[in-house]
């Protein structure tokens, strides 16, 4: 795809000796939403781990592309001052430290050459935790310390809404949303939505595609992508589960 | 502010502690060593009272027969004989800005006094090695009766006041650097608030010592009387010697019936300081004392402020961190003795120990017999930063009663990969990620500080952990 945002290539990678993924190749273009799908244990929050730099991993072989240059000699954080965005299946807690100062030093480190003050910053924040329909004075609270399951996804998006970043990756942002959170998430990302931002979701459910109907579906199994297709996909997934689909790609 | 830009601020900062201005200018300058002759000449050129010599006789005598504790840091390198007891620069210290000798008042005007003097503080003192150089109070405050005045002159002007009270919280004989106080002591703040008065803002003050192979051994006596309240804080630097400065204080608060003791330290001593300071309160019936301890610098500190429960419903609480770094070892804690019905004592220890340095918690909590109703909690947070580094953690406690409630809590937590990756993931580099994390652990301590000097700490803490990381 001459015009991919981001390009992973046969990508294998392993932890403990242990090869996890075994040639992933996938392709999201510039404005594109794309669905990651597929069993527990299939490698998928993995590839999105790996994508972000975690040091737990080591890629064997293959290489990630973004905005057309190999970040694979980059750092966590030189990938995500590119404009990479990573929603975490489990946030981290961090103890004293606010939302809005966590927030405010990485929109620094992102944006360093915008002058957006910290009252600007702070206003922005509070929009996208109104518009998400958090509590108010959310961004003063302890970084996802005592959050609720919800809370904690929710406070993902609000920092994808502040950071703008132009590709994100959501991995299960959906698990533990009831259906207004669902809604609230999936309308804060549908705004993000243009030429100049793509999106990753890592999901079990359907019902998450429903909202953000994504351009196309990538099923992944035992480490590789094992078939390709159209929204038609996901609710073929639903209909049947992955065993049917995996077994008629001859795995 | 852009971060880098708060980073350069930060470096410039650094050096801010790290001058000093020309020593030449010493009035009286006595030979190193500690002898009776020394303790006499110090009595002398402060003109004091034939009971405070004697006292100061007595104490010495002490010093010499108490051995070197052997329980907690080690404190080998410290050479007596090769410190010196008192020097004081020029004259006495004036009421007046404009009085302060010139260099002296470079180098406060260096740390910031002046300004924050002007900005947050009801009043303050700076001590400039053995003496108090300046020292102010809002007149307000002086006209309701509240006495904010250096060690020194506190003895001239209320001499009864404070022979009733000195040396009675902290007796002379309470341990060997208590004893060296009590022989050598020179400045330090006396301060007395009247029944009912409440000092909204608080009374700061700054310690300072700028000599090299010195002693200061400064003694503050703080006496809230009934239902007042007051925030007393003290900051202390020191330029950074190749060789072994001493720093024995001793620290006494008297909280009379409902009233309200807050004492608050910012210690950020060069690495050559040895830190070895007694600190007690006495917190009478339904008064409540507060320490709230932050260890930053010295090469060791030894400090455990201890609060005695001394009526019926009175309150204490230690809020202390400690970081130590390369070649630190911060031995620190407290000690809570529960010696009426309904008291309660609450205990919060934070430390980080990083690039090889130690931190201790070491603690007491006793209950007498007879005391019903005691409750206490004890929580010790240590956070560790890499494999080098040590932290341990000494809980006494001693119940000689059935119905305390007594918690005790200690957590060793280092940080995870995944917490940095989380942070990291977002555009922050590693060292920027472990400072956050290390600011936010101890964010319990630094909430309770006024603004400037929870600015100030953050920035310490991140010039610290800037130096640590990369």
């Amino acid at each position: 795809m001459a015009n991919a945002l981001l390009e992973i290539k046969n990508l294998h990678a392993e932890t403990e000796g242990k090869e996890i993924l075994k040639g992933v190749n996938l392709s999201v273009g510039r404005g594109e939403i794309h669905a990651l799908m597929g069993p527990n244990g299939s490698g998928k929050s993995t590839l999105s781990n790996i994508i972000f730099g975690s040091p737990k991993y080591k890629i064997t072989k293959g290489d990630i592309r973004f905005r057309g240059k190999s970040i694979l000699s980059l750092d966590s954080a030189q990938r995500a001052n590119l404009g990479m965005f990573l929603s975490f299946q489990y946030p981290f807690e961090i103890a004293g430290l606010s939302l809005s100062k966590f927030l405010l030093a990485a929109y620094r480190a992102q944006h360093p050459l915008e002058v957006t003050g910290v009252v600007a910053l702070r206003d922005k924040m509070n929009e996208a935790a109104e518009q998400l329909h958090l509590p108010q004075d959310f961004i003063e609270r302890e970084l996802n310390v005592g959050f609720s399951g919800g809370e904690k996804k929710r406070a993902e998006i609000l920092q994808m809404m502040v950071l703008k970043p132009q590709m994100a990756v959501l991995d299960e942002t959906d698990s533990g949303l009831d259906i207004d959170s669902l809604k609230f998430v999936c309308s804060a990302v549908g705004k993000m939505r243009s030429e100049n931002f793509s999106a990753l979701v890592i999901t079990h459910y359907n019902r998450i595609l429903g909202h953000l109907k994504p351009n196309f579906v990538h099923i992944m199994h035992d480490g590789r992508i094992v078939k390709e297709g159209r929204a038609e996909l996901a609710e073929k997934v639903e209909k049947t589960g992955y065993r049917a689909i995996v077994q008629k790609a001859g795995k | 502010m852009n971060r880098a830009k708060e980073r350069a601020i930060a470096h410039t900062d650094y050096s801010r502690y790290d001058f000093h201005y020309s020593t030449k200018n010493y009035e009286i300058v006595l030979e190193k060593g500690l002898s009776e002759e020394v303790v006499r000449k110090i009595s002398e050129v402060k003109g004091e009272p034939k009971w405070m010599l004697d006292f100061r006789l007595r104490a010495l005598e002490t010093f010499r027969q108490k051995p070197m504790p052997q329980w907690g840091a080690d404190l080998g390198a410290i050479n007596f004989d090769d410190i010196t007891y008192y020097m004081k620069a020029s004259q006495e210290g004036g009421k007046s800005w404009e009085e302060v000798p010139q260099d002296v008042k470079n180098t406060f005007e260096r740390l910031g006094i002046p300004e924050a003097e002007r900005k947050m503080l009801a009043g303050v003192g700076a001590q400039y090695d053995s003496e108090v150089m300046y020292h102010k109070i809002r007149s307000e405050l002086e006209a309701k009766g509240v006495v904010f005045l250096s060690m020194d002159e506190g003895l001239r002007q209320h001499p009864e006041i404070v022979r009733e009270h000195f040396g009675k919280v902290v007796p002379f004989n309470d341990n060997k650097f208590a004893a060296l106080n009590s022989a050598v002591w020179s400045g330090g703040s006396f301060i007395y608030v009247p029944k009912g008065i409440k000092v909204e803002i608080p009374l700061q003050a700054y310690f300072r010592i700028n000599a090299e192979r010195f002693g200061q051994f400064e003694r503050t006596l703080i006496i809230a009387d009934e239902g007042s309240q007051v925030h007393y804080i003290e900051g202390c630097s020191a330029p950074r010697f190749s060789s072994k400065s001493l720093h024995a204080a001793v620290v006494e608060v008297i909280a009379k019936p409902t009233a309200h003791v807050r004492y608050t330290t910012v210690q950020n001593w060069s690495d050559n300081i040895y830190n070895l300071v007694t600190k007690r309160a006495f917190a009478y019936k339904n008064s409540a004392v507060e320490w709230v301890d932050g260890n930053i610098g010295s090469k060791v500190t030894m400090k455990y402020p201890a609060i005695y429960l001394m009526g019926e419903g009175a309150r204490g609480e230690v809020l202390s961190v400690a970081l130590a770094g390369k070649g630190q070892h911060q031995d620190a804690g407290a000690k809570v003795v529960h010696l009426a019905s309904n008291t309660t004592s609450k205990v919060t220890s934070k430390s980080i120990s990083k690039d090889g340095g130690r931190t201790s918690y070491r603690g007491l909590v006793k209950v007498i017999k007879g005391c019903r109703g005691v409750r206490s909690n004890v929580t010790c947070d240590a956070l560790l930063l890499d494999r080098d580094s040590r932290t341990d953690t000494y809980p006494y406690v001693e119940i000689d009663e059935q119905s305390a409630t007594i918690a005790h809590e200690a957590r060793v937590g280092r940080i995870g990969d995944d917490q940095i990756f989380y942070l990291t993931s977002r555009g922050l580099s590693e060292s920027q990620a472990l400072t956050l994390i290390v600011l936010g652990f101890m964010q319990p301590f630094t909430k309770t500080l006024p603004l400037e000097y929870a600015v100030e700490l953050n920035r310490l803490i991140e010039m610290e952990m800037e130096n640590s990381v990369g």
